[in-house]
């Protein structure tokens, strides 16, 4: 069963063409790493899936909650917004809210604009900040947290959201080592299907079921040419040493670790080659 | 850990000292009346006695002047807060779509032209509210054409057409010979509710409650739309249609408040910063308690503007400016203060 489906898909940003081509199947139950330079058009494919964008051309899909799948030109954003939570980059901005508020946002979709929250609200709020560790900070303002801090509550906003599928834009950034590698599980744990773009291609190795890289086919030039997904599977096989050098222009290898029984991506300057 | 009033009780003090302060502010005047004669004045209307000797000057003067007061205080403040939040920037009042602008345009050229005479008593409000639903207009479609009501797009729009508007403005009035128009122009745009009656009430009053309504049912929108509209859209808001719906709701409202009031600065302003400061940032308390403060507030600066000088009368956006400003300063001082993250 599928959850979210790309077919022939193109955006465009300020009129300019970023992604063309674009065919991608998440099915239901994954968890899909988007990886990929900076620039490339991670956050755009991730905005299309979400439905904040829609496609210049082609079409964007979401499971119907059946068998079926629906343009997601043609469900209601609200509709939309119960079966997937979009956690943007949007640095928290929220003007003089506590964190308990900030996070009680996630459950606009599921309530009536009007609606005063209440004791269930409150607990799903309680919740979501218990998942990314704090829970204690539910009365703080919001700009009183950390940058790291910031990102943890944003992201117990999408928690808070509580659907099926979860759609994070680099939901690492900011965080210290142990969350880096918590938080994608305490994700996993809440979302049946999970979409995140992350830079860190070590944990995206580990990770994901699947991984996507979205950059420029050989030859294209990335400041006119628009990107697409260049290559597609499991992270062992997209993590190539070959692949590697090619879309993020370093050199690597992928070595087992040598107490657990798991791959590590090393990373190191590729001597014959400047940054793309 | 953020300090916060509670948000019934403010409301009860709030609304309880508006009601006293309307009834308190009717002794206060050219002709100062006791205080137990204003409310035996107000009784005997109420309770249908023959009117008293105080009868004229409380029920037919100074009770709808008093109650325009909170209704046009109350409208500028809810009307502030929306503009803040469908702009998103602290500076936002609620003349920032170049309403007030058009508005002393259409009014400046009822009163220098006598243009729209036919109106009578009405002219300069007619005038007031063409030239604040035109510039409205002018805009909205200005926004519309570049791609849509986005937040950069109408603050500059709006600044640019102020400036454009109020040179228009000034043309008017330096063309025109009559030294009295230019005075009664300068005073219009200052502000007041001396013209206020019973007939001129009930349309501010009712689209006051009307909007305020609205955006309280639709307060968890609002909210979201604060938090940024990349946000909102991922929680399933309309936003472009919330933003057309409050640009449209809140020209409506200040445009018939500049027409019955003129231009009141500060008060839309300052008011929802305050009532964020006390209360928080949602709109569910945001609202309520600017509309009661605001109206609170503007009684008495309509008071002050009565007495200062008797038997002259300021303009309010005189006093608003000079005790709104220092004031606002005081309790920004006092309280941590942050818009959109930054402090």
């Amino acid at each position: 069963m599928t959850a979210l489906r790309l077919d022939g898909v193109a955006a465009k940003l300020g009129g300019r063409t970023v992604l063309a081509g674009v065919d991608l199947d998440v099915p239901d139950g994954t968890r899909l790493g988007i990886v990929g330079v900076n620039g490339a058009g991670k956050s755009t494919l991730l905005r299309v899936l979400a439905g904040v964008l829609h496609p210049s051309t082609g079409t964007a899909l979401i499971t119907d909650g059946h068998d079926g799948l629906a343009d997601l030109r043609r469900v209601p954003a609200r509709e939309r917004a119960r079966r997937v939570a979009y956690v943007p980059q949007e640095d928290l901005t929220a003007a003089e809210l506590r964190v308990g508020e900030m996070v009680a946002l996630g459950r606009v979709p599921q309530t009536r604009p009007w609606s005063r929250g209440g004791s269930t609200e409150l607990g799903l709020v309680r919740d979501a900040l218990d998942a990314v560790g704090l829970a204690d900070r539910i009365d703080t303002a919001c700009d009183q947290l950390s940058g790291g801090e910031k990102r943890r509550a944003v992201l117990a906003r999408g928690l808070a959201q509580a659907c099926p599928v979860m759609l994070l834009d680099e939901p690492t950034n900011h965080l210290d080592v142990a969350w880096q590698l918590n938080l994608l599980d305490v994700f996993a744990a809440r979302a049946r299907t999970l979409v995140a773009t992350v830079h860190d291609l070590d944990l995206a190795l580990r990770f994901f079921d699947r991984l996507a890289v979205v950059g420029w086919p050989p030859g294209a030039d990335p400041a006119t040419a628009p990107a697409g997904i260049v290559a597609f599977g499991p992270p062992a096989e997209v993590l190539s040493t070959a692949h590697v050098a090619a879309h993020f222009g370093v050199g690597s290898v992928q070595v087992p670790h040598p107490q657990r029984d798991q791959l590590h991506l090393l990373i190191h300057h590729r001597e014959d080659a400047s940054p793309r | 850990m953020t300090r916060r009033l509670a948000f019934w009780p403010l409301m009860l003090v709030l609304v309880v000292l508006t009601v006293l302060s309307v009834v308190a502010s009717l002794a206060f005047g050219s002709e100062s009346i006791p205080l137990a004669d204003v409310v035996a004045a107000v009784t005997d209307r109420l309770e249908g006695a023959p009117a008293g000797r105080w009868d004229v000057i409380v029920w037919e003067l100074r009770l709808p002047r008093a109650l325009m007061a909170v209704v046009v205080g109350a409208g500028l403040a809810v009307a502030g807060a929306g503009m803040q939040t469908l702009v998103r920037n602290p500076l936002a009042d609620p003349y920032l779509l170049g309403i007030s602008s058009g508005a002393s345009v259409g009014a400046t050229a009822a009163i220098t032209t006598g243009a729209l005479a036919g109106f009578g008593v009405y002219a300069v409000s007619g005038g007031a509210l063409l030239g604040a639903v035109g510039s409205a207009l002018l805009i909205f479609m200005i926004a519309t054409a570049q791609g849509g009501l986005t937040p950069l797009r109408l603050v500059l729009s709006g600044v640019v057409l102020s400036s454009g508007l109020s040179a228009i403005a000034s043309l008017l009035v330096f063309l025109s010979d009559d030294t009295r128009a230019a005075n009664s122009v300068m005073f219009w745009m200052l502000g007041s509710v001396g013209g206020a009656t019973w007939e001129k009430l009930w349309i501010p009053a009712a689209l006051v409650v009307v909007l305020a309504a609205g955006m309280l049912a639709v307060h968890r929108w609002l909210d979201a739309l604060a938090a940024g509209p990349e946000t909102a859209a991922a929680l399933g808001v309309n936003v472009a249609g919330i933003r057309t719906g409050l640009f449209i709701g809140l020209s409506v409202l200040v445009g018939v408040l500049v027409a019955v009031s003129g231009g009141v600065g500060f008060v839309g302003l300052i008011i929802p910063h305050a009532a964020r400061l006390v209360v928080g940032a949602r709109h569910r308390v945001v609202l309520p308690v600017a509309a009661a403060a605001g109206g609170l507030f503007l009684i008495w600066v309509d008071v002050l503007a009565r007495m200062a000088v008797r038997p002259q009368e300021i303009p309010l956006g005189v006093v608003t400016g000079v005790l709104g400003a220092p004031l606002f300063l005081l309790l920004m001082g006092r309280v941590q203060y942050r818009f959109g993250g930054d402090r």
